[in-house]
């Protein structure tokens, strides 16, 4: 018996506009509106739209044996009902037949785990607040920006009353151990921890198009019987991915949508596999043991560590800096500024500003506006000298306020 | 395979990149294995002196040629009087005179010597590497380093240059140039086919120095220093350079530009650092040479390239192998090849400022940077332009 998990992550930042020193003090919109509508339909229409049909359309033909999960960032929220309420309906649909789960993440996609807990408890609830209040469901299972985990952060899920946590299947916190089963996260009694079969999911994310690799083409057959030789040796299968794996990543004259198309069929020829959302998962398995992770993991790059987001001294620089406003940027009590102040939290700002393979031209440059890390992290120091001006004005503001009530209350 | 090559004087001299390209170019060709007869024009109060540093390269294969003139890489029309105005007009100024008289010269070397190649360097050669064509029926190669568009900032060009220039390119066999910037400029302003033309960007020799942090400037302690170095000239962009300085300095105080370098447009720059009001924030060197050039990278905590048109801009690769990290035009060959340096039109003076500002107040992005571009700059070597050099001999020989 073995239950096929899809979880499939739906994220878009604010993208920041070519902020400049001349805006400082005069331009108070940071976000490039027209470049996030613009990146947003493109993506739409390549694989929101056809996937989301595809997928209802398999729910209708399989019924309840077709279940699977999705995590949407607060700020992708935010854009389809800003940008698209087609879109957002067509995900309703998806989440109003039952079959899908929405996990629960940090409304900015944000690495506050990192800089602030306070912080990251406050993005974690605005983020499930969000959850209900578009899909009428409450998340459950928690998983962290970029899969980024350890001991702590299960513990922390697990406080906040979740059952589950999603992490990396990485062999250095396996060992001769497999991802395909549930296990309990040390120093934790309740949270389960859910592993992505990194191997089996990046087939479909990142090898599916390769010509160079040996098994190219992939058909749903070929994956099929290599999900069929986990029948005996595991509960669960694990496939965790971006959403945008279908039609963006892997384009559609790739095939992407036909292998997806035939996969349910392929699959179910077997009466011992079937499809589950992760809170199915964990209600059906228990615990075979327990992983230790004392520290940080994540999903992404060959290292699985946030070097992608803190490598480099621009990075971790920014990052402090823009921590270090949380306390006055909260303090001085406008909704405006706070907000700015959490779009900026949003990981991939950070992203952008990775040097690592940036000469390579490889999957980070794909990914950024921006002409080059430098820039990005000019336009992102800007921002925050604008957003520092402003709150320090807002004070400003707010302490003349007091003390006029100061003298007011004197006066009687 | 013997190749005759029309170029300029070896550094250390006063012929900024294209001497620096022509050594680095011949040594690595002779390396390969390639013998070179190198002729070239040699001022003649030096004409005794021995300037050529051949450590590296296999004496045998190289044979050095000099003709006593007055011809220096760079000279345009006007410009030429410039230079030579100073010097004692031993042959007259007038230039095309003397590119006349280099050719005839040219010519009876072409006969005296063996080889099966002619490869001349920038326009003023290429009358004499088209006369040698001619006598040797052998195939010629010009190398198209700056076009007369380029040097005057496409301002007023001189017709009777870019005629030569349009004549040598028509009639090589084949044109190299240093970046695709050059090679669609040319395809462009001189209507030359695009087939024929093989791009071989500049490396930088590999002469990586520890850091001297030897103070020329006095001054220099406290303040952050950014550095403009270059002939003073139009094609330079000095001017965006001073103005830039000004919107800095409104916004960052504590710093200096210093601009290092001569040429026609210095009074200029001069006076309008004056009417700026910034001539206390402004220090010019006049040119410098040899380790000096070194020691100013290394005291800058910056170096702007604002060129308007730079072919290529190997002042750029310089600036980071000394470890100063650098802001480079967009209207420049080295932008090409370089992925960690800020990139910035020339006429974007705001863009500029904002990137300046920002590198002299966040130490985290200009070490980054710096890091980075140095690394980076490294891996640019003279091996590829040469063996690019060869496969062409080889193909204009088939």
């Amino acid at each position: 018996m073995v239950s096929i998990c899809f979880y499939f992550q739906v994220h878009q930042p604010f993208r920041l506009g070519k902020y400049s020193l001349f805006d400082i003090g005069k331009n108070p919109s940071y976000f490039d509106d027209s470049k996030n509508r613009e990146v947003f339909d493109k993506i739409a229409k390549k694989c929101y739209l056809p996937m989301n049909n595809l997928l209802l359309d398999l729910i209708h033909q399989h019924k309840d044996k077709f279940r699977f999960t999705f995590s949407f960032s607060g700020t992708a929220m935010e854009q389809f009902e800003k940008y698209s309420p087609d879109i957002l309906q067509s995900f309703k649909n998806l989440v109003d037949t039952g079959n899908v789960e929405i996990l629960g993440e940090t409304y900015y996609h944000s690495l506050a785990w990192l800089y602030s807990k306070k912080e990251f408890k406050e993005q974690i609830k605005m983020h499930s607040d969000k959850v209900k209040k578009l899909f009428g469901v409450k998340p459950s299972v928690f998983r962290n920006t970029e899969l980024i985990y350890n001991n702590e952060i299960a513990k922390f899920a697990e406080d906040l009353g979740y059952k589950a946590v999603l992490a990396e299947g990485w062999d250095n916190i396996l060992g001769w151990r497999s991802p395909n089963f549930i296990y309990r996260p040390k120093g934790c009694s309740r949270i389960k921890l859910m592993l992505k079969n990194y191997k089996l999911s990046d087939d479909v994310a990142f090898r599916f198009s390769d010509k160079g690799w040996a098994e190219y083409p992939l058909n749903a057959e070929k994956y099929s019987q290599w999900i069929n030789a986990n029948n005996g040796n595991g509960n669960v299968v694990n496939l965790f991915m971006d959403y945008e794996t279908f039609g963006e990543h892997q384009w559609e004259d790739t095939g992407i949508f036909n292998f997806m198309r035939m996969l349910p069929d392929e699959l179910l020829k077997n009466n011992d596999n079937g499809f589950l959302a992760i809170s199915d998962a964990v209600k059906k398995y228990s615990c075979v043991g327990e992983v230790d992770v004392p520290h940080l993991l994540s999903w992404a790059d060959v290292e699985r560590d946030i070097s992608a987001w803190t490598g480099n001294r621009m990075q971790q620089s920014a990052m402090k800096r823009l921590y270090d406003m949380e306390a006055a940027v909260k303090r001085c009590g406008s909704k405006e500024l706070l907000e700015s102040w959490r779009k900026l939290t949003t990981s991939d700002h950070f992203y952008y500003m990775c040097t690592k393979w940036f000469a390579d031209g490889d999957v980070h440059k794909y990914f950024n506006p921006y002409d080059n890390p430098y820039d990005c992290f000019i336009i992102f120091m800007n921002v925050l000298n604008d957003l520092n001006a402003r709150i320090e004005h807002c004070r400003g503001r707010k302490s003349i306020k007091n003390l006029f009530g100061l003298l007011n209350k004197t006066k009687y | 395979m013997k190749v005759l090559m029309l170029g300029w004087e070896f550094p250390p001299f006063k012929s900024g990149g294209l001497g620096t390209a022509c050594f680095n170019l011949t040594k690595h060709l002779s390396k390969k294995g390639i013998s070179i007869t190198f002729v070239m024009p040699h001022a003649p109060e030096n004409a005794t002196a021995e300037f050529v540093d051949l450590k590296g390269i296999n004496k045998y294969n190289l044979k050095i040629r000099k003709i006593i003139s007055d011809l220096t890489p760079y000279a345009g029309a006007d410009d030429y009087a410039f230079n030579i105005g100073s010097l004692k007009g031993t042959y007259g100024s007038n230039l095309f005179e003397e590119v006349e008289r280099f050719t005839k010269a040219a010519e009876i070397i072409a006969k005296e010597e063996d080889f099966d190649v002619i490869h001349a360097h920038d326009w003023m050669t290429y009358n004499a590497g088209l006369r040698a064509k001619e006598i040797a029926g052998k195939p010629l190669v010009v190398h198209m380093h700056a076009t007369e568009f380029d040097r005057t900032g496409n301002n007023n060009p001189n017709m009777h240059i870019s005629h030569i220039e349009y004549r040598g390119m028509q009639k090589a066999d084949r044109v190299i140039t240093n970046s695709n910037y050059e090679k669609n400029l040319i395809v462009e302003k001189y209507n030359i086919d695009p087939n024929k033309i093989e791009v071989a960007h500049w490396g930088v020799d590999p002469g990586f120095k520890p850091h001297m942090r030897q103070d020329i400037f006095s001054h220099a302690k406290k303040e952050k220093l950014v550095l403009f170095l270059g002939r003073v000239t139009l094609q330079k962009g000095p001017d965006y350079f001073i103005e830039v300085a000004k919107k800095v300095i409104d916004i960052y105080p504590n710093v200096r530009f210093i601009i290092a370098g001569e040429g026609d447009m210095l009074q200029r720059v001069i006076n309008r650092s004056i009417e700026l009001g910034i001539s206390d924030k402004v220090s010019f060197t006049g040119f410098l040479h040899g380790e000096d050039v070194d020691r100013a990278f290394q005291m800058a905590d910056l170096f702007v390239m604002p060129s308007v048109s730079e072919p290529f801009g190997l002042v750029a690769l310089e600036a980071l192998k000394n470890g100063t990290p650098a802001i480079i035009s967009k209207q420049s060959g080295v932008s090409e090849v370089l992925k960690h340096a800020l990139k910035v039109d020339f006429w974007d003076t705001n863009e500029m400022t904002n990137k300046i500002v920002n590198i002299l107040r966040y130490n985290e992005l200009h070490n980054e940077l710096r890091d980075n571009s140095y690394e980076e700059a490294r891996k640019l070597g003279w091996e590829n332009p040469a063996q690019k050099c060869i496969e062409v001999y080889r193909e204009v020989l088939r």
